[in-house]
C-alpha cells in the first residue's frame, strides 16, 4: 500500500515530462501569428483601402487576424479589445477613434503580456509603456515634400494661394506648418492668400472662385491639403477659363486615383501620397516585437509623390 | 402701451433691417476691395463676385424654400442635407447607368418626395416630434447614402447634368435662375391661392384649423413632402457642381444653413406666419458672409467669430424689443443734450 504513492507520484511525472515534450514539440512548427485589429470604422474611401491593405497582407502573410470594426464607437473598441486579451491574440493592433480614455483597457493588455500597436492616430496617455509604438502616416513630411517638388518645378519664385483643411486637424495643420517652414528657403515664393475648404471638393471650389476674382492673374500656385479640394479648385479654374495645370499650377497631397488621372490629364501638376496602405509595415513591426525585437516608438508610412513623370505608370496598380 | 402717436404705426417689415445688414456687409467687402461689386463679360458670360454668390448661394435657397413651408406649420426638417447626399447618389447610379437627364432629375424628384413623405407621415400622422422624426432621416440618410455609392466618391460626367448648377442661359448663371423660377412659382401657388391661408392657419394653431374644417394633418404631410423635393433637387444642384457625388459629405451641415435663412428672413420658429421673400434674402446673406470671409482674407480658424458676430448684429436689428431699448436710450440723450 505504502508503494501507491510513489506508483502515482512516477506516473504523474512521467505524464508531466510527455507533456513538456510535447509541447516542445509542437513549437519547432511556427505558429502562425495571431493578431486583433480594431478598425475604426468605414467612413471614407482612405479608410475601406486601409482595412483592405491589412485583410490581404494578413491573408498574404498567413496571419491569423480577429478583424473588428467599431462603426466610429470607441466602446465598440474597448470591447474588440478585452475579446482579443481573452482570445490570446500575439499582437493587438488599434486605429483608435479618440485621443483619450485608452489606458484602463491597455493596462489590462499590459498585464495580459500582449504588445499593442497604434495605427494612423495616437492617443493622449500618462504611461508611454502602455502601448509598444505608433505607425502613421507623417503629415508634416508630406507638406515638406509638395513644398520642395513646388520649388524645383517653379524655380523658386511664384505667388501661391493655400487651400487649407479642416482647421484644428492634425492633418491640415502638419501640413501647413510644414509647407510654410519649406519655402521659407526660397524667398521668391508667396502665400499671397489661405482659406479653408474644409477638405471638401465644393469647399476647395467655392474658394478658389473668390481667390479667382480677389487676386485675377496673380495666382501662379494653387497648394490644397488635400486632392477633393484640389479637384475643386481646378474645376473653377476651368471655369473661369484658365487651365489648371498650365496656367496656374496645382500641388496637392494624398494621391487618389482621381488626382493621379487628372496628372495624366495635366490638370494638377503633382500630388503627395498619403498612404492607406499599412499593412506590411504594421505586421513586419508586429513579428519584430513578438520575436522580442526593439522597434521604434514612432515609425512613419513611406509615402511617395506623383507628378507628370510617372503618374502614368503608377495608375494601373492604384488600389485606391 | 403709451404711444406718442395716437395713430397705429405700420410694423416696419423684417425684411426691412435684412437688406439693411446686406447692405452692411456689401459696404465693407468694397472698403476692402472696390472691385467686390463689378461684374464683367467673360468667355460670354457673366464673370464676378456677385455672381459668385448667386450661383453658390442658389442651393441654400432652393433648400430655405422647402424649410419654409415646414417651419410655418410649425415644424422644422433635419433631413435635408442628409437627402440631398441620397439624391445625388441615385444621380450618379442612374447617370451611370446611361439613363437620360429627364429620368435623372424624375428619380431625384421622386427620392426627394418619398423622403418627405416619411417624415411628413411621421410627423402628422404619428404625432412625433418634428425634430425627432426628421433626425432619424438626417442619421439614416447618411448611412443610405453610403450605401447607394458603396464608401466611393462616384465621379459624374455628363455635360448636360453638370449645365444645371455650372451653366450660362443669355450670359446670366442657370442655377439661380432656375432657383428664381422656382420661388415666383410657389409664391404664385401659395398666395394666389388659398394654400399659404391654409399652412398659416395649420402652424398657427392646428386645433382651431381642424375645428374650422382644415385637412390639418395633410397641410403638413405636404409640406413635408415639398421640401423633400426642394432638398432633391438641391441634391442636385450639390453633385452637378462639382461633378462627383460624396454620400460623406455632400450637404454637410445644410440642414443648418436652410434654417437660418428661414429664421433670419422672418418666418418664426414658432410657425404661422411666413415670408419667401426673407428666406430668400436670408439665403443670400448666409453666401454674401461666406464669401466676406474669404473676401477680407479672415483666417479660417477665426472665421466663424465674425460671422456670428454679424448673425447676432442682424437678429438684434430685427428684435423690436432691441431697437425699442436704442431708441429710448436715444431719445433720453437728444432730451438731456437739449
Amino acid at each position: 500500500m505504502h508503494t501507491l504513492p510513489r506508483r502515482w507520484f512516477s506516473l504523474f511525472a512521467g505524464a508531466l515530462a510527455l507533456l513538456a515534450a510535447g509541447s516542445l514539440l509542437a513549437q519547432t512548427p511556427k505558429k502562425p501569428l495571431k493578431i486583433g485589429f480594431s478598425q475604426t470604422g468605414a467612413e471614407s474611401a482612405w479608410r475601406t483601402a486601409n482595412t483592405v491593405s491589412m485583410k490581404t497582407e494578413a491573408e498574404k502573410r498567413g496571419i491569423d487576424l480577429k478583424f473588428s470594426d467599431a462603426q466610429s464607437k470607441q466602446e465598440n473598441q474597448i470591447r474588440a479589445v478585452r475579446s482579443f486579451i481573452t482570445q490570446g491574440v500575439d499582437v493587438i493592433v488599434i486605429a483608435p477613434i479618440v485621443e483619450t480614455g485608452w489606458d484602463p483597457v491597455l493596462r489590462e493588455a499590459k498585464r495580459a503580456h500582449i504588445p499593442v500597436i497604434l495605427t494612423d492616430r495616437t492617443i493622449k496617455t500618462e504611461d508611454e509603456s502602455l502601448y509598444a509604438c505608433f505607425i502613421g502616416s507623417d503629415f508634416y513630411e508630406e507638406g515638406r515634400m509638395a513644398a520642395d517638388w513646388l520649388a524645383k518645378f517653379a524655380a523658386g519664385k511664384g505667388n501661391i494661394v493655400e487651400l487649407q483643411g479642416t482647421p484644428g486637424s492634425a492633418p491640415a495643420n502638419e501640413r501647413r506648418k510644414a509647407f510654410a517652414d519649406a519655402i521659407t528657403k526660397y524667398p521668391g515664393l508667396k502665400i499671397i492668400d489661405s482659406q479653408s475648404g474644409d477638405f471638401r471638393r465644393a469647399g476647395g471650389k467655392e474658394v478658389m472662385e473668390a481667390f479667382l476674382k480677389k487676386h485675377s492673374k496673380a495666382i501662379d500656385v494653387v497648394y490644397a491639403h488635400n486632392d477633393d479640394m484640389a479637384l475643386g479648385a481646378a474645376q473653377a479654374i476651368e471655369e473661369a477659363g484658365l487651365k489648371p495645370g498650365k496656367d496656374i499650377t496645382i500641388v496637392t497631397i494624398d494621391a487618389i486615383n482621381e488626382a493621379i488621372q487628372a496628372i495624366v490629364d495635366g490638370r494638377i501638376n503633382c500630388t503627395v501620397e498619403c498612404s492607406p496602405l499599412f499593412g506590411p509595415k504594421v505586421y513586419e513591426t508586429a513579428a519584430k516585437l513578438v520575436a522580442g525585437e526593439k522597434v521604434p516608438k514612432k515609425a512613419y508610412n513611406k509615402d511617395e509623390l506623383f507628378d507628370s513623370s510617372n503618374a502614368a505608370a503608377a495608375l494601373p496598380s492604384r488600389v485606391y | 402701451m403709451k404711444n406718442p402717436d395716437s395713430r397705429p404705426r405700420r410694423p416696419v417689415s423684417p425684411l426691412v433691417w435684412l437688406v439693411a445688414g446686406l447692405a452692411l456687409l456689401v459696404l465693407l467687402n468694397l472698403t476692402k476691395n472696390p472691385a467686390f461689386l463689378r461684374v464683367t463679360w467673360h468667355d460670354g458670360h457673366l464673370f464676378g463676385t456677385p455672381i459668385d454668390i448667386l450661383t453658390q448661394g442658389s442651393r441654400t435657397m432652393l433648400l430655405a424654400l422647402g424649410m419654409t413651408l415646414v417651419i410655418a406649420t410649425g415644424g422644422v426638417d433635419l433631413s435635408v442635407g442628409s437627402v440631398c447626399a441620397i439624391t445625388g447618389a441615385v444621380c450618379a447610379l442612374t447617370l451611370q447607368h446611361g439613363q437620360s437627364l429627364a429620368v435623372t432629375l424624375a428619380a431625384a424628384i421622386g427620392v426627394g418626395a418619398a423622403a418627405g413623405l416619411a417624415n411628413g407621415l411621421l410627423v402628422a400622422r404619428l404625432g412625433i416630434q418634428p425634430i425627432v422624426a426628421t433626425l432619424i432621416l438626417m442619421v439614416a440618410g447618411r448611412g443610405i447614402a453610403q450605401l447607394v455609392t458603396d464608401g466611393q466618391v462616384l465621379i459624374i460626367k455628363h455635360a448636360a447634368f453638370e449645365f444645371l448648377a455650372t451653366g450660362f442661359v443669355l450670359g446670366a448663371p442657370f442655377a439661380p435662375l432656375a432657383v428664381g423660377a422656382l420661388y415666383l412659382v410657389s409664391h404664385a401657388a401659395l398666395r394666389r391661392t388659398a394654400a399659404g391661408l391654409f399652412i398659416e392657419a395649420v402652424g398657427d394653431n392646428e386645433t382651431a384649423s381642424r375645428f374650422a374644417g382644415l385637412a390639418a394633418a395633410r397641410v403638413k404631410v405636404l409640406a413635408y413632402v415639398f421640401c423633400g423635393i426642394c432638398a432633391g433637387l438641391t441634391g442636385v444642384l450639390i453633385a452637378a457642381n462639382i461633378g462627383a457625388a460624396d454620400g460623406n459629405r455632400a450637404g454637410e451641415n445644410a440642414e443648418l444653413d436652410a434654417i437660418f435663412a428661414v429664421v433670419v428672413g422672418g418666418t418664426a420658429l414658432t410657425g404661422g406666419r411666413f415670408t419667401l421673400l426673407g428666406s430668400l434674402l436670408g439665403a443670400l446673406l448666409i453666401q454674401t458672409l461666406t464669401t466676406t470671409m474669404y473676401n477680407l482674407g479672415v483666417a479660417p480658424a477665426v472665421a466663424p467669430v465674425p460671422k456670428a458676430l454679424v448673425i447676432v448684429g442682424v437678429s438684434l436689428l430685427q428684435s423690436e424689443k432691441f431697437r425699442a431699448l436704442v431708441a429710448r436710450a436715444w431719445r433720453r440723450e437728444g432730451r438731456s443734450g437739449a
